[in-house]
């Protein structure tokens, strides 16, 4: 049977067997639903040791970023603490002002409610501000200044690492133009967390635990005590987080975080070298082909690029066929219509794209051999399409 | 001074109009324009990324009202003034 080589992470089989045993060791209740299934509002013992689990795995998120465990709220998913991170900051700052900054490249949850909480009837409408981007995706910092110094801007977003593309941004230097405005700056850290350190620059953080190996299903969202907020949606037990969230999903989320974090120096050094040189070799052997992202300044384990002539979806399909689960950007490979905006926003090339999110455990030959096939499979997707000596 | 060019590439999906209009401009001299219709929304963003990587210049990008972009491309690069 050939085992098919994700270059995307898709699931983590070794982190299942640690998480099971980390299950297994907690002692087991004997009831057939096991105790941390059961409802962390409830007051029976279950409930209440379903509870401890809960806040510990809100303890461990905490302590990677450097906060208390009550500024650490969980959701189920990493797109509903977006939304509750703009739309609970935006209402709670509606009196100082509507407007909500973003940079260009922020995940679409962020973009949308951006332009859902400026829209929101709590006074005067206010507007989304997009703040633009250069080539390689980093925030123009005087653009950056005049957005959050402006009359009106209410919380900004921005991202210490684009998950997309992999360039980082100067997170200190944004946060403190933020700071000095008085404006609250939410950091999507969904791609960076595990990856990266980082930092204290921010306000309120946002926390994706599948992109550091953990399962789905969960997203987190770090609210610095004296951050002004405010729901805009109906009371519930679990104010910031209505309904609340699966425990065991909570808990894998800090064990594999754990791990992740365990284990970072190693992994990125070696991921790093494999992202160099898949940069290297594929400007070097595919022509007509831009390497997307800032060459060194970036995340250890994103490469992303696209080939001008290109069908992004053939070309995935053409990957596939080898043997590599490959991610894209381009409209042509997706549902959406329309091409990925990180890529739009930085000007590069949006069809024929490809992206990588290389695994903690992806192999060295692997990637050798993703580079070997490469130069073939983009020239059979180009002879498809009849654009030689174009 | 040559003729403007049209190139019609309305309907078409990435990454055609972009490779529509490489076609019609391998076959025309520096200096020349071509125009590029087109109704795909990528084509605003990859038709002045071509222009870039292959040394074109674009001189407009115009939206009308009926989801139809129109890129104006001179090329070979821009005059020194």
């Amino acid at each position: 049977m050939k085992i098919k080589l994700s270059l995307i992470p898709l699931s983590s089989p070794p982190l299942l067997g640690l998480l099971t045993s980390s299950f297994v060791s907690f002692p087991h209740h004997t009831t057939s639903t096991p105790f941390f299934w059961a409802d962390p509002r409830r007051l029976h013992s279950e409930g209440r040791r379903a509870r401890l689990l809960l806040e510990g795995a809100r303890e461990a998120i905490a302590g990677a970023v450097g906060a208390r465990t009550e500024e650490v709220d969980l959701f189920g998913s990493p797109t509903l603490a977006l939304h509750a991170a703009v739309r609970g900051v935006a209402r709670g700052r509606r009196r100082a002002g509507r407007d909500v900054v973003v940079s260009a490249v922020e995940r679409g949850a962020v973009l949308e409610a951006a332009t859902f909480a400026a829209a929101q009837p709590w006074g005067a409408p206010g507007r989304r501000v997009d703040v633009p981007v250069d080539r390689l995706g980093r925030v123009d910092l005087d653009a950056w200044a005049a957005a959050v110094t402006a009359p009106g801007a209410a919380p900004a977003a921005r991202q210490p690492a684009n998950g997309e593309v992999g360039s980082t941004q100067p997170t200190a230097a944004a946060h403190e133009l933020a700071r000095r405005a008085g404006v609250p700056l939410l950091v999507d850290a969904g791609a960076s967390l595990g990856h990266l350190p980082v930092g204290d620059a921010w306000d309120v953080l946002a926390a994706d635990p599948g992109d550091w190996g953990a399962p789905g299903g969960l997203g987190g969202l770090v609210t610095r005590a004296g951050v002004r907020r405010a729901p805009d949606w109906p009371e519930d037990e679990d104010r910031w987080s209505p309904g609340g969230v699966f425990v065991p999903a909570a808990l894998a989320a800090a064990v594999a975080l754990q791990d992740a974090l365990r284990t970072r120096a190693e992994a990125d050094a070696r991921r790093r070298e494999l992202v160099r040189l898949i940069r290297d070799r594929v400007a070097a052997q595919t022509p007509d082909v831009e390497v997307v992202g800032d060459a060194e300044d970036r995340l250890p384990h994103v490469v992303t690029f696209s080939c001008l002539y290109v069908d992004g979806e053939a070309l995935v399909g053409e990957l596939d066929r080898l043997g590599f689960a490959v991610g894209s950007g381009s409209a042509c490979a997706s549902s959406a219509l329309e091409p990925s905006h990180v890529l739009a926003a930085m000007g590069v090339l949006t069809h024929g794209n490809v992206r990588l999110a290389l695994p903690r455990d992806v192999r060295a030959d692997e990637v050798e051999r993703f580079c070997d096939v490469l130069p073939d499979a983009v020239a059979r997707v180009r002879e498809m399409l009849g654009v030689q000596g174009l | 001074m040559s003729e403007p060019v049209t190139v019609d590439a309305r309907g078409l999906r990435c990454p055609l109009p972009v490779i529509r209009l490489a076609r019609v401009a391998r076959d025309l001299p520096d200096g020349a324009t071509v125009t590029v219709l087109a109704t795909d929304p990528a084509a605003r963003h990859d038709v002045p990324a071509w222009a870039r990587m292959r040394g074109h210049t674009i001189l407009a990008v115009e939206d009308a009202d009926d989801g139809v972009t129109a890129i104006s491309v001179r090329l070979g690069a821009a005059p020194t003034p």
